[in-house]
């Protein structure tokens, strides 16, 4: 663990301690979104949009490339296709809830197909698994801005309105009933997923980023009685699985990302084999 | 006429696709009435409290809810479901549950969400009447199925409605606290409108003054001239005239579903 302190002293890694605080930073926003996201039932979707964000990442890449276009950023075309598709989703659940699950499945893999073509069609190296699986090599002071945004803009809305989402995710009918718009707070709350899922994908890529959604909300589901106390509690597991996670890979020499990941299904494992016997 | 009644449905069908569930339904319920709904499963007895409630809409036919359309009526309608649809392990407290009744009020913190103190006494008073009060800060995950109906009736209760609608509010309600519900619900009906779903006849009869008897078609029965003893028979000769309508719609070429 010795290194890990060193080298986030260390000026030749400003990485690391970009690595760190944007971590920190989307640990807030994941407790919070995660825990609405287990609660309701809906990783499955959450997988889904993040998914499909590298879509929106090889068109940016591509773009930039081919069309000379140098302010598409990344995260600009990740941004714009994990809303495009959380809205997808979410239309196609209001309008016609039996066929769900296939256009869920169709978002999920239609964005990884147009990401992968396209990071190959563009020239230069441009590694896929960087986005995949994360790279915190590429992280910059900018993304730790953009992490620090998202993290305003979702805490803020979860925030202001976190009894109209409570009452939506228990019961969406009474809640209408009650004359909340539910189906507009369902496609809002779907919208704060997306960006909480673009605040870690540079650390541990789009694939892996829905366990370190999920898995510290499901531990402290089973540890907690209300939602709040539960985002709580995601939130502080979720901090100190990426801070340990960094730690063990600076450490180790092993990818960030999947150790993160790792950890935390060894925690979930952990406490469910605990409850289980208690 | 239909602006003073509680509920008005004139020649009102609803077809799930192409199965109907209810035909040409005909009712008035007065301001300040206590009815209650009876009929076999699948006949479509929360269908036709979903229509009160806008929740589905006709395909022919008129609904008004104290003069308005349903969707316009349904801040002044207090709703108890049979069930809530999602999850059992949710993690939410009984107080926050009831809370939701609040919800939908006007001003800033209304439009948010938020509730006030005045909101939070409300719901402990809910609770007190179905005699919960000592749960408010338990998890709904806790509950048995008798507490967690009665806590979803302080919620309908919470709401302060003109008309409660109750899906089944007996379901799995003990003898003890069936009596205790009857007398909270006979206290409500001096100041509200109630329509219940039961499959509980001989509970309601007391407070009831008529049945809707629901099986795609809808007829009502006064309850007034009956004495306890005749109200089990009454329940099957009910059911038999509600199957008899049902033949003559087959015969007159209704299609079956």
């Amino acid at each position: 663990m010795g290194e890990f302190w060193e080298a986030l002293r260390d000026p030749n890694y400003p990485f690391l301690r970009y690595a760190l605080i944007a971590g920190a930073l989307s640990s807030l926003c994941f407790g919070v979104i995660g825990s609405y996201v287990v609660a309701r039932r809906i990783t499955y979707i959450a997988a889904a949009i993040s998914h499909s964000v590298l879509g929106g990442i090889g068109t940016a890449v591509y773009l930039r490339h081919a069309a000379g276009w140098s302010w598409c950023h990344p995260m600009l075309g990740a941004l714009a296709a994990a809303l495009l598709s959380a809205l997808l989703i979410g239309v196609v659940s209001i309008a016609a809830r039996q066929r769900e699950d296939t256009v869920i499945s169709a978002v999920w893999a239609v964005g990884m197909a147009v990401g992968l073509l396209l990071l190959a069609k563009t020239p230069g190296n441009i590694d896929a698994m960087s986005y995949l699986i994360g790279d915190i090599h590429y992280i910059s002071r900018g993304d730790v801005v953009l992490v620090a945004v998202l993290d305003l803009l979702v805490l803020g809305t979860a925030w202001l309105f976190h009894n109209k989402f409570v009452a939506v995710c228990f019961d969406e009918e009474f809640a209408a009933l009650r004359g909340v718009q539910a189906k507009l707070y369902y496609l809002l709350l779907l919208c704060l997923v997306a960006l909480a899922v673009l605040s870690l994908v540079r650390i541990v890529g789009n694939v892996l980023v829905i366990a370190l959604l999920t898995l510290p909300a499901a531990v402290a589901g089973q540890l907690t009685k209300r939602l709040w106390q539960m985002m709580t509690l995601a939130s502080a597991i979720c901090l100190t699985l990426i801070v340990a996670g960094l730690a063990l890979s600076c450490a180790y020499d092993l990818l960030t990302g999947p150790t993160i990941i790792l950890l935390a299904a060894v925690v979930y494992l952990i406490v469910a084999a605990t409850r289980a016997r208690a | 006429m239909s602006s003073q009644a509680a509920i008005y449905m004139s020649d009102v069908s609803f077809a799930y696709g192409a199965t109907p569930v209810l035909e040409e339904v005909n009712l008035t319920v007065s301001r300040g009435e206590a009815l209650c709904v009876v009929g076999p499963n699948g006949g479509g007895k929360t269908t036709l409290l979903k229509l009160i409630l806008g929740l589905l809409r006709p395909n022919k036919g008129l609904i008004r809810v104290f003069g308005l359309p349903p969707r316009q009526a349904r801040r002044k309608i207090g709703y108890m479901p049979q069930h809530v649809a999602h999850d059992p392990l949710f993690p939410i407290t009984v107080e926050e549950v009831v809370l939701m009744g609040r919800l939908g009020a006007g001003g800033l913190g209304g439009r948010l969400g938020w509730y006030t103190s005045e909101d939070r006494a409300a719901a402990i008073e809910a609770l007190r009447a179905v005699g919960m009060e000592g749960a408010l800060r338990w998890p709904m995950a806790s509950l048995s199925g008798g507490q967690r109906q009665r806590v979803l009736l302080a919620r309908a209760i919470c709401t302060q409605p003109e008309l409660l609608l109750l899906d089944e509010p007996t379901a799995n309600v003990d003898t003890l606290a069936e009596t205790q519900l009857f007398d909270l619900l006979a206290q409500l009906n001096r100041r509200m409108t109630i329509l219940m779903v039961t499959h509980d006849l001989g509970f309601v009869t007391h407070l009831v003054e008529k049945v809707i008897c629901v099986n795609r078609q809808v007829v009502v029965h006064p309850t007034s001239q009956l004495t306890g003893q005749t109200i089990r028979h009454l329940y099957g000769g009910e059911v038999r005239l509600v199957e008899h309508h049902h033949s003559l719609v087959e015969s007159a070429g209704g299609g079956d579903g």
